[in-house]
């Protein structure tokens, strides 16, 4: 067993991505996931990386993409109104697919918001994020070792189906501290010969681009991404289940919503409710497959969330009207409580 | 013998621009400074949004299409990766003075080791003729359709000028080429502007006052005379910066 260092979620992605082979990073200031760039400020400069603080998010999205273009694994991280600023990069990152990993710690929203967590861009990171069809990958951490966990799995998803990869935690998840174990596999790396490094005079310019003005040609790319997507909702999907095998009560809940909703169904449990947790590890691709087979059995569906329910519309399209789906939440920052989870599955039980 | 030859950084596309237009010159430029600095196979090329989007095809080196305005922050990334990489971007007016003035400024304050070739055309032609952030005061546009008014919409940047201000960039400045005599100043400026990335000194940037006479709705011969009657007198051609020199 791997030794366990005690680091706030966000210094665990951080290190996570340096171990990933990471060796740019690019930001601008945003509460609460400011400690990333804290980190990378302070890690880079000695391993022979490159931190950069950009005048603005558009900057620093457009940075990723240019050490994307060159075939390097490379990664930025903001919190919510940062996000929607790099939503113009993020299209482009798609039209043009390069992979990137991008870290979304969520707050309150929308506008300014606030600084408390917050679940409100599950619509704005799993419908795609920006203009134009696209997707992103979405991985959703449950604890910091996950945070870690999934920053590594993200950059290789990332090369693999040369898109970005979205961690999309919350404020929450970034701030606590548990113990972590940072030794796993990074896997190898991936052959870019599409990357635009210089030609060396040995090969024909490469062209890094998402203008297609011919309008077949640009159906006939959309249609070969998708064709990519196809792929990753049959083949990268990944959830938890908890006390599923005998459930009459089916919670869905990610990131720190589930843990909260673990808590609950364990005290409900022990009044005797047959109630269980599918827990979307990847946002997109949804867990589909898995909530629609739970609709074969469970009665009733509950989507906690930090949000004004957006997630529930998956939940609701996963269970096709087999079940009624009903939502438990708070937003703006709050964080339901273990006690109206439970009063949520109580009421559902009756 | 051959007394005239096309560069190698140059493919074989033709070129989609205007009668008259000058882009096929700076294009030409660059292309000759990146052939005769022997550095093609390890240079990136940015292009902008905007009648130069295309360029990617043009230059037979990498090219990097970036969103619009996004250039420098694009070619900082490139240039991060690999230092030993020349990253050239080639931006209109309205791309680099516009929607893109944060990411110039700001790669301009970091002193980037990169090479800017801006083209000012006082107008933004790909769209179809509108106001741009360097339109003359009472130039007619389709969005100044009664002369740009200074009083509504403010006067034009001067890019040199407000770049000079900085501490950061190594070298600025603005050429024409519309004559030969200016063409071959614009040469010289590019090919330094490039030789500066190579020696490592550091944020070049040179502004070339351009024709578009399909949109300023002007014969080519006319749009030339119109760069000496009115651009350069409001945009005075020379060297706004050069640091290497002053010391």
């Amino acid at each position: 067993m791997a030794e366990k260092v005690l680091m706030k979620g966000n210094e665990a992605i951080a290190e996570a991505a340096i171990l990933a082979g990471c060796r740019h990073y690019f930001g601008y200031p945003i509460t609460p996931q400011t400690e990333i760039a804290a980190y990378m400020a302070k890690r880079m400069p000695k391993i022979g990386g490159t931190f950069l603080q950009a005048e603005s998010e558009i900057a620093a999205i457009n940075m990723v993409y240019g050490v994307s273009a060159t075939g390097k694994r490379v990664m930025t991280s903001s919190s919510s109104p940062g996000i929607s600023l790099k939503g113009e990069g993020l299209s482009y990152l798609a039209g043009a697919d390069l992979p990137a990993l991008v870290v979304n710690v969520q707050r309150g929203g929308p506008g300014l918001g606030g600084i408390q967590p917050s679940q409100s861009d599950y619509f704005q990171a799993t419908k795609g994020g920006a203009h134009g069809d696209f997707h992103m990958l979405v991985l959703a951490p449950a604890s910091v070792q996950e945070m870690a966990e999934l920053t590594v799995k993200g950059f290789a998803l990332a090369d693999k189906y040369r898109m970005t990869a979205m961690i999309l935690a919350d404020g929450t998840m970034g701030q606590m501290m548990e113990p972590v174990s940072l030794d796993f596999a990074v896997g190898e790396a991936v052959e870019k010969p599409w990357a635009t490094n210089g030609t060396k005079l040995s090969r024909p310019h490469n062209i890094i681009n998402s203008l297609i003005l011919k309008p077949e040609r640009l159906e006939e790319l959309n249609f070969e991404r998708y064709e990519r997507y196809a792929k990753i909702k049959e083949t990268e999907v990944m959830y938890e289940e908890y006390m599923m095998e005998d459930a009459e009560i089916c919670v869905v809940a990610f990131g720190i919503a589930a843990r909260v909703s673990k808590n609950a169904i364990n005290e409900a449990r022990a009044k005797g409710i047959k109630v269980g947790l599918i827990r979307p590890i990847t946002l997109w691709p949804f867990p589909e497959k898995a909530i629609a087979a739970a609709a074969e059995k469970v009665k009733k569906f509950i989507s906690v969330e930090l949000s004004m329910g957006q997630m529930i519309e998956d939940v609701r399209l996963a269970v096709n009207g087999k079940a009624p789906v009903t939502l438990c939440n708070r937003t703006g920052g709050m964080i339901p409580a273990p006690e109206q989870v439970l009063a949520a599955i109580t009421e559902a039980a009756k | 013998m051959v007394v005239f030859d096309k560069p190698h950084a140059l493919t074989d596309a033709p070129l989609h621009y205007c009668p008259g237009c000058t882009h096929g010159i700076v294009h030409r430029l660059v292309a000759e400074v990146i052939d005769e600095l022997g550095i093609e196979g390890r240079t990136i090329g940015i292009a902008p949004v905007g009648c130069s989007v295309m360029s990617y095809d043009y230059f037979n080196c990498d090219m990097i299409e970036a969103a619009h305005g996004r250039a420098p922050a694009v070619a900082t990334g490139v240039k991060r990766s690999d230092p030993e990489n020349i990253v050239f971007t080639y931006q209109g007016d309205g791309d680099l003075a516009s929607i893109g003035m944060a990411e110039t400024v700001h790669s301009a304050a970091r002193n980037e080791n990169i090479t800017i070739i801006f083209i000012n055309n006082a107008i933004y032609g790909m769209t179809g003729g509108q106001m741009a952030p360097t339109s003359l005061p009472g130039q007619v546009t389709q969005t100044s359709p009664y002369g740009r008014d200074t009083a509504h919409c403010g006067f034009p940047i001067k890019v040199c000028e407000l770049l000079s201000s900085l501490d950061g960039p190594e070298y600025l400045e603005r050429v024409a080429v519309n004559n030969v005599k200016n063409v071959k100043n614009a040469k010289k400026a590019i090919k330094k502007a490039f030789e500066n990335q190579v020696n490592g000194k550091g944020f070049s940037l040179v502004e070339v006052l351009s024709t578009c006479p399909t949109n300023w709705g002007m014969t080519p011969k006319r749009a030339l005379e119109w760069i000496d009657e009115k651009m350069i007198p409001y945009y005075p051609l020379g060297v706004y910066k050069d640091r290497s020199a002053e010391k």
